[in-house]
């Protein structure tokens, strides 16, 4: 279980990022975060892993206070979170298969990792997730080799090798045709699914956050201003979250592919 | 814009902005450059008289390279190249390993502050020295030879390489190494998985060209004694042998160039 307690994030530049938010997300299950740009979103999923730290707050994960450990703690928490990336963020002149087993890195000593020996159940590991994703074929290719669709499978892979309790999702379809973006987020709720994983999803596109998961949390300037299921999204929750436009179209469109 | 000022401005001519706003600022600064430049050019002497005696003797130089003389001295030649090649490949190999860390540590997005200024003092230092005083300073300490040149130019390629790799570390894709940092990797596998795959194909392209340069400076540091082919050059120019210094000439210019030739090939197979 993740609990935000009073989380707060203020930028050196005065910005205020998110002020107090309060989460609760119990095990297992997936929550989109949607909301406008600015609105905090991935300041708020980073500073869960703390790749943001935050001014004041608590990140509780499993009990553990994320915001109070040392260097080496928060390393292997961070082994617990899975991150997936907008721009997938791979490194681009390393093989698939390197990303892949990058996320043992938290589990793996420098000079195994430096020699590239990881253990033989890491490669079988990566070796399964390739081909779970449907890229087993392509573990030698480097990874700018790969199409946008093809890399954030990868980065998936890279995400879920760690094992974690919980994904921590940024914007996984922010670069990708509708198509690929509907696998990818239907392969990633799959996964979670299938491992009994936490998620939190941030994304833009509000018709495929309702179309995949069963809880939605709205964000606006660092403020949550909505919680609930995908069906209480009314045009005046999307105006309370984004503004005045005409709603009506992304929802009903929804429907339609729901139906 | 209202469509009143739109009509207005339709037909008009359009200009872009002088970079510089003020007319005054402006024409102050032209008329000031145009000035200092007529002084500056007017205050450098030519002594026509010396000019055309030196003319004499700048073409007997220039002439000697058609009967370039490898033999006469070809031991000594041969020696000194030698010299020269163990100078450059030994100060460029110790000047790339000393200038990781600091081109690491030179890196503003990677490193904590304090470490940060002593390694971009460091690189400073390097680059502020040139070459040529360096090598004076430890002809000094350690007398004439190649110890001093390869001291000279290891010391030399720190300033350069950790400047470089530093500012390409600097430009990396955050996102490639924010994303091995979220695996609760350790600094060392971050650095290796992260950062080391972006500026690899750098580091290789600057370390050649760092070979490069150290081998055209390895001639001139012989100059003020600090052993190589420049030492060999020195003693023919100093005996007036000007088709050997041609033959010396010869051999560097044939070096540098094959080691650009070959500097090519290597970097476009590492992109």
């Amino acid at each position: 279980m993740l609990k935000l307690e009073k989380l707060t994030k203020t930028y050196a530049t005065g910005d205020k990022a998110l002020c107090a938010v309060d989460l609760e997300v119990p095990n297992g299950q997936v929550l989109a975060l949607i909301g406008p740009s600015g609105a905090g979103k991935s300041t708020l999923i980073r500073c869960v892993n703390r790749l943001v730290e935050p001014t004041s707050g608590k990140v509780l994960l499993g009990g553990e206070d994320i915001t109070s450990l040392g260097s080496s703690a928060l390393r292997r928490a961070r082994r617990n979170m899975g991150m997936i990336f907008q721009e997938y963020a791979l490194v681009e002149r390393l093989t698939v298969m390197e990303n892949v087993l990058s996320g043992r890195l938290g589990f793996v000593g420098f000079w195994r990792s430096f020699l590239r020996k990881f253990p033989q159940s890491d490669v079988d590991e990566a070796f399964r997730l390739l081909d779970r994703v449907g890229l087993l074929e392509m573990a030698n290719k480097r990874a700018d080799e790969l199409s946008g669709g093809q890399r954030q499978r990868v980065g998936i892979a890279r995400a879920l090798i760690q094992n974690p309790e919980l994904l921590l999702v940024d914007e996984p379809t922010a670069s990708l045709d509708p198509k690929t973006s509907r696998q990818i987020m239907r392969l990633i709720c799959e996964l979670c699914e299938e491992r009994k994983l936490a998620a939190i999803i941030n994304i833009h596109d509000v018709a495929l956050a309702q179309m995949f998961v069963q809880r939605i949390v709205g964000m606006k300037k660092g403020e949550l201003q909505f919680d609930g299921s995908p069906d209480l999204l009314t045009p005046d929750v999307l105006t309370r979250i984004y503004g005045e436009e005409d709603w009506k179209a992304t929802i009903t469109k929804v429907e339609e592919e729901v139906e | 814009m209202s469509s009143s000022t739109l009509e207005a401005k339709l037909g008009t001519q359009w200009r872009k902005p002088h970079f510089i706003k003020s007319p005054y600022t402006r024409y102050a600064l032209i008329g000031g450059t145009i000035i200092y430049l007529v002084f500056a050019f007017n205050s450098i002497e030519v002594n026509w008289l010396r000019v055309s005696e030196g003319l004499v003797r700048g073409w007997r130089f220039i002439s000697a390279f058609a009967s370039p003389d490898f033999l006469s001295h070809g031991t000594d030649i041969r020696d000194g190249m030698i010299e020269s090649v163990i100078m450059t490949v030994a100060s460029t190999v110790v000047g790339i390993l000393i200038s990781i860390p600091i081109g690491l540590g030179a890196a503003r997005n990677i490193a904590p502050l304090p470490i940060y200024l002593v390694c971009r003092t460091i690189v400073a230092l390097s680059r502020a020295l040139n070459e040529i005083i360096v090598a004076i300073l430890m002809v000094a300490i350690f007398g004439f030879g190649p110890l001093a040149g390869f001291i000279t130019l290891s010391f030399a390629s720190i300033g350069f390489l950790s400047k470089l790799l530093a500012e390409d570390i600097e430009d990396l894709d955050r996102a490639q190494a924010e994303a091995i940092k979220a695996t609760g990797s350790s600094w060392l596998q971050w650095i290796n998985y992260g950062i080391q795959p972006q500026v690899m194909p750098r580091l290789i392209g600057l370390s050649m060209y760092r070979l490069d340069i150290n081998f055209r400076e390895s001639a001139v540091l012989g100059l003020v004694g600090a052993g190589g082919i420049g030492a060999t050059l020195n003693t023919s120019f100093d005996r007036y042998e000007y088709d050997t210094a041609a033959a010396i000439l010869l051999i560097i210019i044939t070096t540098v160039m094959s080691l650009e030739y070959l500097s090519g090939i290597i970097r476009a197979k590492v992109q």
